[in-house]
């Protein structure tokens, strides 16, 4: 316990002197994070053109995808401002200095993840939370306990699993580091996933990055419960309140693929 | 001389191609990561057409080869941004470019030609050959089709090449560049038709696009090979890339001329 609080406490330095840096550059920070801001817009704007088509996709009407879009990005938002500097990892590893992280008297990982923190990213979360509100306002949901409880624990649990992702994927790395982009079908592609129904997609699509890789359980299961929707899959009502339970798994395997791969690390030497 | 300075963009072209070849499993690695995204790209706008037959011209099989000529497209073009010539100018490596005897924007297009070949062929054809076997697409039946394409998808590249010049040389002025590469990458992504056709735009940002040079490098292409442009269409579509290539490149070149006018290089 005194070992985890006194963790935390060195994150929140360390991150802290990260974001001072940051700020140092005020209108460089202003216009990346407009950008951040607008590069997210942009997957809502393909939305919008397709409903402006069509009056649904796959069952959902315009504001019900706008709930999936709105909770899959606020997840993936705060993953990539808390680790997404994860995509430079493989850097680390190239150049030699992931030894260094290994004669530290700190985990690897905490080490790897206090290494950046871009506030930028915040651009990100300040769109999803628009979208949130459209979607919100605009459909009439019933709210009970149950349903608030769901959708409060709906971000922090989509935020573990695409964390739990992003780490596993990752140490591809420690294998091929030119091969790490393969790692962005997962972290970027389940974020591109689960901002749609899972019903659209085909079924062996479904299982591989809805199911395996447990996308699904980003947004889509949990939107089902709040909106009282019936499953267009049929699939059991239980995985609509499952994404803690699955959220915490995906941790449990997450630590244990880095461990592995750790263990198995063989520096280059220099 | 002339053939001379030809000479020399062939081996500058060579060299792009090589760099990128040196790289196999980021090759692999691309493609796996373009093709996963082309079958969820695919899926999501083949459900329009579970309520609709045709939307704006497009029926499902056209709509899908859309997807993977898109999904090719992204590296040759380079859609989510560039920043080479940017991280040049920051570091002041650019001076060395300046006292060479070819000019450094004409260097680094043909350099990024050669490079876009490489990307065409392996980043390119191997995501469209799995979209190929795994849906029903639209092919050009005819051989001149097929050329025409492939002249747009050249002019593509040039049309890109000029945009991405002229947000890199923002970097005279800044030294953070990369607000301009995220803004001119989300342009791109969406005034091309990389992300939705342009056709399936509402009328009014469909007339803004088309107003733009964007749909040259991503939707123009697409409109050859999948048939919506077709005879003398097909002349006037390439005419107006060629326009949009040439007004480009000269706005990258005088851009160009006036940030070197306030170039400060430090140290040597």
């Amino acid at each position: 316990m005194a070992e985890l609080r006194e963790s935390l406490s060195l994150y929140r330095l360390l991150i802290a002197a990260r974001v001072r840096a940051q700020l140092q550059y005020r209108t460089s920070f202003a216009i990346e994070t407009v950008a951040a801001f607008l590069v997210s817009f942009l997957d809502f704007v393909a939305i919008l053109v397709i409903f402006s088509n069509v009056p649904q996709l796959g069952t959902w009407s315009v504001a019900q995808v706008a709930l999936l879009y709105a909770l899959a990005t606020l997840s993936f938002a705060f993953t990539d401002l808390v680790i997404g500097h994860l995509d430079g990892f493989p850097a680390l590893i190239r150049d030699g200095n992931f030894d260094l992280m290994l004669v530290r008297p700190k985990g690897t990982l905490f080490q790897v993840i206090t290494g950046d923190f871009q506030l930028r990213r915040l651009g990100r979360v300040a769109q999803a939370l628009l979208v949130l509100g459209y979607a919100l306002n605009t459909l009439a949901i019933d709210w009970t306990p149950d349903r608030a409880l769901v959708l409060a624990l709906t971000v922090p649990s989509g935020v573990l699993i695409y964390g739990s992702v992003w780490v596993a994927v990752i140490c591809i790395a420690f294998w091929t580091v030119e091969g790490r982009e393969a790692a962005n079908a997962f972290t970027y592609g389940g974020a591109f996933l689960a901002q749609y129904p899972m019903n659209i997609f085909d079924r062996w699509l479904r299982r591989f990055l809805g199911y395996f890789v447990p996308m699904a359980f980003i947004a889509y299961f949990p939107a089902l419960h709040v909106l009282g929707k019936t499953d267009p899959l049929g699939l059991p009502a239980v995985l609509q309140v499952a994404s803690p339970v699955v959220a915490l798994a995906a941790a449990v395997v997450a630590s244990t693929v880095w461990r592995f791969a750790v263990r198995h690390y063989q520096s280059a030497g220099g | 001389m002339r053939l001379d300075a030809l000479r020399l963009d062939w081996e500058l072209a060579r060299r792009g191609y090589a760099r990128y070849a040196a790289y196999p499993a980021a090759t692999i690695a691309g493609v796996f990561v373009n093709t996963v995204f082309g079958f969820m790209r695919a899926f999501i706008l083949l459900a329009l057409f579970e309520q609709r037959d045709h939307i704006a011209g497009y029926d499902a099989s056209a709509t899908v080869t859309y997807v993977w000529l898109g999904q090719a497209l992204i590296m040759t073009i380079y859609i989510f941004g560039w920043q080479d010539l940017a991280l040049r100018i920051r570091s002041g490596d650019i001076a060395g470019d300046l006292i060479r005897p070819v000019h450094p924007l004409r260097a680094s297009l043909a350099f990024d030609l050669g490079r876009a070949l490489y990307h065409a062929i392996y980043r390119g054809l191997p995501p469209l050959l799995v979209g190929a076997l795994v849906f029903r697409l639209v092919l050009p039946a005819d051989p001149l089709e097929w050329l025409a394409f492939v002249i747009s998808v050249g002019l593509a590249i040039v049309v890109s090449y000029g945009f991405r010049a002229i947000y890199n040389i923002v970097a005279f002025w800044t030294t953070d560049h990369r607000g301009a590469m995220f803004l001119g990458a989300v342009a791109v992504n969406l005034f091309s038709g990389f992300i939705v056709p342009v056709a399936f735009f509402p009328d009014w940002l469909a007339a803004l696009a088309h107003a733009t040079p964007f749909p040259s490098m991503v939707q123009l292409p697409i409109d050859i090979f999948i048939g919506r442009a077709t005879g003398g269409e097909v002349l006037g579509t390439l005419a107006v890339q060629l326009v949009w290539a040439v007004v480009l490149l000269v706005i990258a070149e005088r851009l160009f001329a006036f940030g070197v006018r306030r170039l400060v290089v430090q140290g040597g």
